[in-house]
């Protein structure tokens, strides 16, 4: 296919898909909390009405740190499905995450100082387990492009089991799900008053919820590309594991950060490192 | 009705302040969340965060000590917003309004849209008061695009 109709395409069509996933989630969890539960099409509707309202910024940099992390995630999509270098999708995604936190930083509030601190332990707890996804990748492909994945034509999963459920993990701590929720809470709302995200506001957090819905469909990328060799079974993995992080987080309570980081550091970055060893060892494929 | 309306419409997002209520008519507010009304069928979400906020609940009377908090949080709000005044307390002072540190109802802090009466009110009207807000705030959005298109033109 044409990289421009397919980068044309991911644009367009990212957060369209990740807001019916999001709208999804908000009903999922109204039905196990035993409510109706808000339209589908919500997340729309609470990003349109954000954008809508009068800009109230506390400084210029505000909305440099919010753009500045809707352009990364939407150059992220980008770059996975013309399957550039995933490490670079790595550091550019760091970027946007790094342009937030200094946003939450950049005003005086104590909530959004306290969110912005418990976002870079976030970042600490996440971050090690994308590299060591694209170290396995490396060691399949020799290459860090996503497009030597797409390549491949057995799945990644038959050798990487681990890296599904450190996917999951990273997925759960990206979107703010409990127990991983520690600098700012996805469905409550009055937790640390709103975290990191408390001082942004109109179409700052408009520009900051559709950078969400780019990165949600980044992360079922990742975890889709796991069984890329049949479009439905990937599918399939990615909403699996969507739905194991919504089930998660209505029957969990937020843990300590200490708590967060001890567990990525052992469980995730632990059995990653083991199916690393596992594929070093046995499966290595020649250069 | 456009795009921007419609969504306003259906998203409003609703800060709860207890100007010193008995807490009768904020345990009818947080009752509005329950399975029982559940008002994020309507798109409402209780947020803890003025900046987030389209629509400001007051329940309690206001005194010297709370009315600057009170401001404030208003303040805080970004355009169109909306106040709903719940309760006896919010609206008058109520049983409190000849107290020494009382300043009576919520109307001369904060400029009011909605009166919700009762001491509690029920959920059901509390949650009509948070609709009839939504559409007061919708006309008064419409009245000043209307004024800045004027100008404009």
């Amino acid at each position: 296919m044409n990289p421009v109709l397919v980068g044309v395409l991911a644009v367009v069509g990212a957060p369209i898909v990740g807001g019916l996933l999001m709208g999804m989630d908000r009903r999922l969890t109204a039905r196990l909390q035993g409510r109706m539960g808000p339209p589908i099409l919500q997340p729309f509707y609470d990003i349109l009405k954000l954008a809508g309202k009068r800009p109230m910024a506390c400084n210029a940099f505000q909305g440099i740190s919010a753009s500045v992390y809707l352009m990364t995630s939407i150059l992220g999509v980008l770059m996975f499905v013309l399957g550039q270098d995933l490490l670079v999708l790595l550091f550019v995604l760091a970027l946007g995450a790094v342009m937030l936190i200094l946003g939450g930083f950049s005003v005086k509030s104590p909530y959004s100082q306290l969110g912005s601190q418990r976002e870079v332990l976030q970042m600490l707890a996440y971050e090690p387990l994308l590299v060591f996804m694209v170290v396995a990748v490396y060691l399949h492909t020799g290459s860090f492009a996503a497009e030597s994945v797409f390549r491949l034509d057995r799945p990644l999963l038959l050798s990487m089991p681990a890296f599904l459920f450190t996917q999951t993990l990273v997925m759960a701590i990206k979107l703010h799900k409990s127990p991983f929720d520690v600098s700012a809470s996805h469905h409550a709302h009055q937790e640390i008053v709103r975290g990191i995200y408390t001082e942004f506001s109109g179409l700052q957090m408009a520009l900051i919820e559709l950078a969400h819905l780019y990165e949600l469909v980044l992360l079922l990328g990742f975890v889709w590309s796991l069984w890329h060799t049949n479009w439905v079974i990937g599918a399939i993995l990615a909403l699996a594991a969507y739905v194991a992080t919504i089930l998660v987080d209505n029957v969990t309570a937020r843990m300590t950060w200490r708590w967060l980081v001890a567990y990525t550091w052992t469980w995730g970055a632990g059995l990653a490192a083991a199916n690393l060893a596992f594929i070093y060892w046995t499966i290595r494929e020649p250069r | 009705m456009s795009i921007l309306s419609k969504a306003r419409a259906r998203s409003p997002w609703i800060l709860h302040f207890d100007a010193g209520a008995c807490n009768g008519c904020d345990i009818e507010v947080l009752a509005c969340l329950t399975p029982v009304y559940d008002v994020e069928r309507f798109g409402m979400m209780n947020i803890g965060n003025p900046k987030h906020a389209d629509v400001l609940l007051v329940t309690g009377t206001c005194n010297l000590r709370n009315a600057r908090v009170l401001r404030n949080l208003y303040a805080q709000m970004p355009e169109p917003k909306a106040v709903v005044a719940i309760g006896a307390c919010a609206l008058s002072g109520g049983v409190f309004h000849e107290c020494y540190n009382v300043l009576g109802g919520v109307e001369g802090i904060i400029p009011v849209d909605v009166w919700v009466p009762g001491c509690a009110p029920k959920p059901e009207a509390i949650i009509e008061g948070a609709v009839m807000a939504v559409e007061r705030m919708q006309a008064r959005a419409a009245k000043a695009k209307a004024k800045d298109e004027g100008h404009d033109g």
